[in-house]
């Protein structure tokens, strides 16, 4: 199945949607990981991945308000589905068994 | 404070760049576009607040451009109905160039095509030739220009040639003294290779057993191989180091032996030397400049010849050979030929310090990417040469290619009247303009693609024509992915360019003006129309006039008059044992009845072998040594074989034994000379005393039938002599002649076979190339005049169509058939006219120019322009006229009735 591989970029933004709960939109999910990861995001990279995702069926949207900053715009909100958190916790379980496993060694013992 | 005032007018007044939003709403799918362009304005009016309105703008604009990306033109993905907007303008559009409405525009494409068979047959025929014409065309040039390429040291392969001076004019010519090979191998280290070669003077007799052939071969030294990259087939890889050796090529030794293996069997020679077979090289290209049948050693000429072996090694003056030569990987040419260019004139200065220098000597290298194109040398400097004749015919392809596609567009735009309907209800149900132009250009491209299947038929067809035509063995290399890519590529230009202005005219119609009735296509169309019109004629005119002017001056060349009679003169190239025997030779000869007259000459009736300056005349300053002067050498009874007139004295007589030293000249030469009585008057020459006993008329024995007369000496001397010139008695048929001669020329020339040649059918031979281009621009006018045709009859067909409420009102109401017929050629005859305006001028001087190249050349007639005028509204007025007349007959009851 498609959706079964997480991409790095796609896990991260998947993880701020889970973040941002009930406020997750493009703009919203870009300011916050520039902000996290500290440097500069492009809208579309963020707005191609929430797309994808979405074709995935790790996300579902609805639209949101319309605001006048958005020129009466409204914006499309995003839910993680039971399939993305199936995905993350998958993500995350293959990282802490990943970490469990690197010996202590590899990193000169700085790994008690 | 600034800042919140900053996001106060923000909200209110700052506006995002209005073109990005304008580009956004074209290229955004609109399932994605509210969403997308809210995001952008929330952050752009964030940004103006954080940085100011300029950083936003160009953030904005930079954000835009980083958003292009495929997922965002595409429509939505999944098929399923779940309709998100509802709004009409945001009901996705189909993308003009997605596969399946390229599949839409083919199956509209060809169902247009079948409705309207006559339409398209004209278009598809036209298109057809004029791509056909064109191919041809570029075949014939790609043969032109890839000419000795197949050579692999192509870059570095060069001929010596040589400027002199004399009589004030710089020639330029290929035959170099003996010496300058070896001299130029020894002594600059810049030649890889050298290699003299002699050029065989007519064909060889080669002997195989009892059979005889005759062939053309060279003199060659044995780099040659290397330097030409001859492939050896069969034998040794340097076959031409021992002077009693043969190399044939491979169609040569199949002549020569059939099956069996060549190498080690023995060629006899002129019926005097044998020569071993030493290996088999592949025949060279057609369109190569070195060709031969076989090679002989350079060495064998010391072997056989004791003048050159005891003379001409050594003698710088006489030019007599030629020398290919290669230069190493990255020397400049430039820089060799400075070193180079006084090489003869040293020497020639070391002998003879003072009467030659003045015609200064200068030797330089001739690069063998300008062999075939560029070699003509006007006043030392090369000037181009074949190369006119391949931009004349590319200008000609262009003319045909560009003469068809004004056929297309007129054809198309005529028709949008009817086809506006169509246009208009495309429109209206939600067609976009891209739609639109997207059809109409897959329709000329299928338009081209048929048309280039037909075209590549013709020139199937047409190629063995062509090649006859040409003098050319081309073929169609269908393997190679260049053609077809080039093919394609060429099809897809065609079809482009003649759909490119009626897919953006027609598609620019309002479909609102169309439904309504009130759209009439005619109107806008017409200028464009006419333009195209006239342009398409001025080229077909022009071409006419270029093709009667090339005819004309063809003409002129072979009705010159020749001072003699070429009509039942024949030459025979001959031998030593011909020449032997010449007196036994002659008497047989007359006494069969067959030939009224004999002499001997040094070269064959239409041409001049020899020349010489360093002539002495009472009168004359030392500057005029330099004048050259073509030599005939011959014994009795030249001028009455030849047919000459003399205008003054008397031929060589066997009454006079000083005749000997009796030198006749031509008039152009008694001109040159300043004499007032030349008769009588002495010459020196060669440290000898000539006396002048005749002058003969300018006989025109030039190379070039065009060429001014140079002046000549004709002078006894029996022992120069190569050819037997034999006048037919004109009681009698050539062949039948010819039969009573060949036995007795078999008698004494046992080796070699009977080999004659007419002087009338060698005179023609130099009309080659203009009757090459005379016949290729006959044919390319008269496509031209036929595409032209077929254009302006389909153009009429449908103006007639268009106005036929029009001629059938006029009929009512009393016109008479001539008036209608009148009203509707009309505007075709004016249109031909003012291209017939357009192209005389342009083909005046463009005529005039490639005249300039001819000394002995035609007038430009007025006439030509009138009778082109005539002819063109000729054609025109019978074109038009079917469509005009058919049209005048309808029945206006039929054509009213609507009303």
């Amino acid at each position: 199945m498609k959706g079964a591989q997480l991409g790095e970029f796609e896990e991260l933004v998947l993880l701020t949607i889970a973040l941002l709960y009930d406020n997750a939109y493009s703009v919203a999910v870009m300011e916050e990981l520039s902000n996290r990861l500290e440097r500069p995001m492009s809208l579309g990279a963020v707005h191609r991945t929430m797309q994808r995702l979405e074709e995935k069926e790790l996300v579902q949207s609805r639209f949101g308000e319309s605001t006048a900053e958005r020129g009466g715009r409204r914006k499309r909100l995003f839910t993680v589905t039971a399939a993305g958190e199936q995905a993350l916790q998958e993500a995350r379980k293959i990282r802490n068994d990943l970490w469990a496993d690197i010996p202590n060694a590899a990193f000169g013992g700085s790994l008690a | 404070m600034k800042s919140r005032r900053t996001t106060h007018n923000t909200v209110q007044n700052v506006k995002p760049p209005r073109w990005v939003n304008w580009l956004m709403e074209r290229i955004t799918a609109p399932h994605l576009r509210e969403e997308l362009q809210g995001d952008m304005e929330e952050l752009f009016h964030r940004r103006v607040s954080r940085y100011g309105t300029n950083k936003a703008r160009f953030m904005y604009a930079w954000d835009f451009l980083l958003l292009v990306h495929p997922r965002l033109w595409r429509p939505e993905p999944e098929p399923t109905f779940k309709p998100r907007y509802t709004k009409y303008s945001d009901v996705s559009k189909p993308l003009s160039f997605h596969p399946v409405m390229i599949r839409n525009y083919l199956k509209l494409a060809f169902r247009n095509l079948i409705k309207y068979k006559g339409y398209s047959a004209i278009n598809i025929a036209g298109l057809a030739v004029g791509m056909a014409v064109t191919m041809l065309i570029g075949i014939w040039i790609q043969d032109e220009v890839s000419a000795n390429k197949h050579h692999k040291n192509y870059e570095t392969l060069y001929q010596v040639k040589f400027n002199q001076t004399f009589d004030g004019q710089r020639g330029t010519q290929d035959a170099i003294p003996f010496p300058l090979g070896d001299e130029l191998k020894a002594k600059y280290p810049d030649f890889k290779a050298v290699a003299m070669y002699q050029r065989s003077e007519g064909n060889r007799s080669l002997i195989v057993g009892d059979q005889k052939f005759l062939k053309n071969g060279i003199y060659i030294g044995q780099d040659a191989i290397d330097m030409f990259s001859l492939t050896v087939l069969n034998g040794d890889k340097n076959p031409l180091k021992e002077p009693y050796s043969i190399v044939l090529t491979d169609e040569t030794a199949r002549t020569l032996f059939g099956n069996q293996d060549p190498i080690g069997k023995i060629v006899r020679i002129d019926n005097s030397v044998d020569l071993k077979v030493t290996a088999v090289v592949a025949k060279q290209p057609a369109n190569a400049t070195l060709q031969f049948d076989y090679l002989l050693p350079w060495q064998l000429q010391e072997a056989r010849y004791d003048w050159v072996r005891n003379k001409a090694k050594t003698d710088w003056r006489n030019n007599d050979w030629g020398v290919f030569a290669q230069l190493k990987e990255g020397i400049d040419p430039a820089q060799t030929n400075a070193k180079i260019k006084d090489v003869i004139l040293t020497h020639l200065a070391a002998n003879d310090p003072t009467s030659r220098n003045q015609v200064k000597p200068e030797i330089f290298l001739h690069p063998m990417a300008k062999w075939r194109l560029y070699s003509e040398f006007t006043e030392g400097k090369n000037t181009g040469g074949f190369i006119k004749y391949v931009r004349l015919f590319g200008i000609f392809g262009l003319f045909i290619l560009v003469i068809a596609c004004i056929n297309f567009m007129n054809l198309s735009t005529a028709r949008s009247e009817k086809r506006a309907k169509e246009v208009g209800v495309r429109k209206a149900v939600g067609s976009g303009r891209e739609q639109l132009i997207g059809q109409f250009l897959s329709e000329s491209i299928l338009i081209a693609g048929m048309a280039l299947v037909i075209a590549v038929v013709i020139v199937l067809a047409a190629l063995p024509f062509f090649n006859t035509l040409t003098e050319k063995a081309m073929t169609i290399e269908f393997g190679n992915p260049l053609l077809w890519g080039g093919t394609l590529a060429f099809t897809l230009f065609t079809g482009l360019l003649a759909g490119s202005y009626p897919a953006l005219y027609l598609s620019s119609f309002s479909p609102v003006k169309i439904l309504k009735g009130t759209f009439q296509a005619g109107k806008g169309a017409t200028l464009p129309r006419k333009i195209l019109v006239v342009v398409q004629f001025a080229f077909s005119i022009s071409l006419m006039i270029g093709t009667i002017i090339i005819y004309q001056q063809l003409e002129h060349g072979k009705n010159r008059p020749l001072g003699f009679t070429k009509a039942g003169l024949i030459s025979v190239n001959s031998s030593k044992s011909l020449l032997d025997h010449y007196d036994a030779l002659r008497d047989e000869l007359m006494a069969t009845g067959a030939v009224s007259s004999i002499c001997k000459t040094n070269a064959p009736p239409t041409q001049w072998w020899s020349s010489n300056s360093g002539w002495k005349w009472k009168g004359a300053n030392p500057a005029d040594e330099s004048v050259i002067f073509t030599t005939i050498a011959t014994s009795y009874d030249y001028t009455k074989t030849m047919g000459i007139k003399l205008k003054e004295g008397r031929d060589f007589s066997r009454e006079f034994a000083t005749d000997s030293a009796g030198v006749i000249l031509n008039e152009a030469a008694v001109k040159r000379m300043g004499l007032k009585h030349p008769v009588g008057e002495r010459m020196r020459w060669a440290n000898r005393d000539w006396t002048i006993v005749g002058v003969v008329p300018d006989i025109v024995v030039e190379w070039s039938p065009y060429r001014a007369v140079a002046p000549m000496t004709i002078i006894f001397a029996k022992d120069w002599v190569n050819f037997i010139d034999l006048r037919i008695n004109p009681a009698m048929s050539p062949s039948a002649a010819i039969d009573k001669i060949r036995p007795i020329f078999d008698k004494y020339n046992p080796g070699f076979p009977f080999d004659y040649q007419f002087a009338d059918v060698e005179y023609a031979k130099k009309f080659r190339y203009e009757e090459l281009v005379g016949n290729l621009s006959a044919v390319v006018c008269l496509l031209a005049i036929f595409i032209s045709c077929l254009g302006l009859f389909g153009l009429a067909s449908f103006i007639a169509e268009q106005r036929t409420k029009e001629i059938g009102v006029r009929k009512v109401l009393g016109a008479s058939i001539a008036n209608l017929w009148g009203l509707l050629s009309k505007d075709f005859v004016q249109l031909v006219m003012i291209a017939c305006l357009i192209a005389s001028p342009i083909a005046w001087y463009t005529m005039n120019q490639w005249l300039e190249s001819y000394t002995y050349k035609i007038t430009i007639h007025i006439g030509v322009f009138v009778g082109v005028l005539a002819i063109a509204l000729l054609i025109t007025l019978l074109t038009v006229s079917y469509q005009a007349i058919k049209a005048a007959l309808l029945n206006p009851v039929k054509t009213l009735r609507s009303e």
